[in-house]
């Protein structure tokens, strides 16, 4: 049993609704376990509440992004007109800041949706090719019409007949092992 | 609904006309959408498109070839019209990617649900018109292998780009925009290449769709850093949008060319590009949802909306057109008052009236609730709108040039058929990548629609 364990990634319940999911991932919080993830064709409403999840550090990052951009995108051009090639043109001023602003704006722009994006993937850990929940056969269904939720081997509380008779209880459409390997 | 059915027109039908045909669970959505991509044979009709768009696209390459051999003579720019078709139609296809915008990221942010099921073809044609838009500025600059000039690198001459320019500005905001546009479709795409990959019946459609999917499990701790890049993503692409006409508006406005040197231009030049972008994205869901019979999820409610919003910014533009002209004659200034009338009577006359018959008078029949349900009808329109606005730009471009401020600086202008391949060749190429898109991409957002579904089953 202790041989077989260690090849155990979690338990994974199948449910046909998000309404089911969602009174799933409540009854296992108040079971006491914390290491799990629920698995969702489409972003639900309120899982991630379920959860517990809160904020997440992808609006920081593109607020940094964007500042990034926009600040350096100015310094460069100041610097190019300023200092590294001083040219009167038309007699404008070297610093002609207000022609300098749709530059500025474009890069703070640019830097915040290259953050935003390369952000988010970074926080998922993506792109990751393999997972263990890919090797339940019937886990396809997840970006289709079913709804997942497994709890993790990690979980101080896991014990495999436990959490598989608890989770059972939950009326799913089906249960299943998943595996390291 | 059964006995005592209100006439089709009444209101209450109306409210009722659902963004979702009636009947539809998360698995019909996704089956019926992927199969498109992954079960259903190519029909003879696709290869004849394809086949058709592609020759186009060989006849681009061509001019684009003989243009790089012979140089810019081929076309028929000549001093003073230095800015031919090249720069009618970069303005043109650029106007035409911002609908998309306009529908994927605004319409997001207002909470608009009848955007679920054309925000993924219309952020594909904002891609494939920056793309044919791209390539006009390139090669209209004489020399297009020192086209890298524009950026701002490190050169061995010790100088930079002149960033107080609008040239510049238009190199960092187009790139910029086509930057974006490319990470919000992809970025869309994600959950729907997991689903073509756990759908997919072939190792080959397997692995790529797999590759592209970036190993997406829709886990909810992803989707929740999902849902705040996509929300920031829109909130991005929406000032963005309305930059990008504007800087390229700005390389007229900022010129003291009769007729271009006017405040009007950045708001008129954007209602103009949400204007022909609507139209073209109406030219391509009308055909699309009769092809692959899509009719459930593209509704008469989706073509009633896009012909609303025709309908406005065809308002709004009218009014730009209204202002341009009072403005011109309220000034007093000559050269001004001189390029109304060369508008009215000049040489260029006839373009003029036309754009006026198909960007202001005929879109007027949009108000009538039954042309705006005539699905031939909204087609044939988006075509007249999609010409109208290409003589819009034609007729800024050619007829402030050929009459600047001393009659021996006046000229004519004359396309040549260097010019109309390159031209038709753009479109060619452009409508040969929607081909290509419908073939191996999912046309409608699947994960998106399955949220509709959700939404819709709990009213």
């Amino acid at each position: 049993m202790e041989q077989h364990r260690s090849h155990i990634y979690g338990v994974m319940a199948e449910f046909d609704t998000p309404e089911q999911l969602i009174h799933a991932v409540e009854k296992a919080r108040a079971a006491g376990y914390h290491r799990m993830d629920a698995y969702t064709p489409f972003p639900v409403e309120g899982v991630a509440h379920a959860l517990g999840l809160k904020r997440n550090h992808v609006p920081l990052i593109t607020l940094l992004g964007g500042l990034a951009g926009g600040l350096g995108g100015f310094y460069f051009q100041y610097w190019a007109n300023v200092a590294s090639f001083p040219e009167n043109i038309g007699g404008r001023p070297l610093n002609s800041w207000p022609a300098f602003i749709p530059v500025t704006f474009e890069m703070t722009v640019l830097g915040a949706a290259l953050c935003a994006v390369f952000g988010m993937l970074a926080l998922n850990r993506l792109p990751q090719p393999h997972h263990p929940v890919f090797n339940v056969k019937r886990f396809v269904h997840a970006t289709s019409d079913r709804f997942y939720l497994c709890i993790e081997a990690r979980d101080p509380k896991f014990h495999l007949m436990e959490t598989l008779r608890f989770l059972q209880g939950l009326q799913p459409h089906h249960v299943s092992e998943v595996t390291d390997a | 609904m059964s006995a005592g059915q209100p006439p089709i027109d009444s209101p209450e039908i109306r409210r009722l006309t659902p963004v979702l045909g009636p009947g539809h669970t998360f698995g019909s959505v996704t089956d019926k959408i992927s199969s498109i991509v992954l079960t259903r044979p190519t029909s003879y009709g696709w290869y004849a498109g394809f086949a058709l768009s592609f020759g186009f696209t060989g006849l681009m390459t061509i001019a684009i070839g003989w243009l790089f051999i012979k140089g810019v003579g081929i076309w028929g720019i000549n001093i003073p019209i230095g800015w031919g078709f090249a720069i009618v139609n970069f303005v043109w296809w650029i106007g035409i990617g911002h609908a998309g915008t306009l529908i994927s990221a605004i319409l997001f942010l207002l909470n608009q649900k009848w955007r679920t099921s054309i925000n993924r073809f219309a952020e594909a044609m904002t891609l494939f018109a920056v793309a044919c838009a791209g390539i006009f500025p390139l090669i209209h600059t004489g020399r297009p292998w020192m086209a890298f000039y524009m950026f701002p690198y490190p050169s061995t001459m010790g100088l930079w780009p002149q960033f107080r320019s609008p040239l510049i500005w238009d190199v960092f905001a187009v790139s910029t925009y086509g930057t974006v546009s490319l990470l919000f479709w992809f970025v869309g795409l994600i959950p729907d290449l997991a689903t073509l990959r756990d759908h997919a019946t072939s190792k080959a459609k397997q692995i790529i769709y797999g590759m592209l999917a970036l190993g997406w499990r829709g886990s909810v701790r992803h989707w929740h850093r999902y849902q705040s890049a996509y929300l920031l993503l829109a909130g991005l692409a929406t000032p963005l949008v309305l930059s990008v006409h504007t800087v390229v508006s700005f390389d007229f406005a900022i010129a003291i060319v009769p007729g271009w040197h006017t405040t009007i231009f950045p708001p008129y030049f954007v209602a103009g590009a949400i204007y022909s972008g609507f139209a073209m994205v109406l030219s391509i869901a009308i055909p699309l949802r009769k092809a692959y019979g899509l009719e459930d999820f593209i509704t008469m409610r989706h073509l009633d909306n896009m012909a609303k919003v025709m309908l406005a910014t065809g308002l709004i533009v009218a009014y730009g057109y209204f202002f341009e002209f009072f403005l011109s004659l309220y000034s007093g200034n000559k050269f001004d008052l001189f390029l109304v009338q060369q508008r009215l009577h000049g040489p260029y006359s006839h373009f003029y009236f036309a754009l006026i018959l198909c960007n202001i008078l005929l879109p007027q029949t949009l108000w009538s609730y039954k042309l705006r349900h005539n699905v031939a009808f909204l087609f044939i329109m988006s075509l007249i709108v999609n010409t109208g606005m290409w003589l819009e730009r034609f007729v800024i471009v050619v007829i402030s040039l050929t009459r600047d401020f001393t009659p021996s600086a006046w000229g004519r202008y004359q396309p040549t058929f260097w010019d109309w391949a390159t031209f038709t060749g753009t479109i060619g190429f452009f409508v040969m990548l929607l081909f290509l898109f419908v073939r191996v991409l999912p046309a409608i957002s699947i994960a998106e629609m399955r949220e509709l579904v959700a939404e819709t089953s709990e009213e």
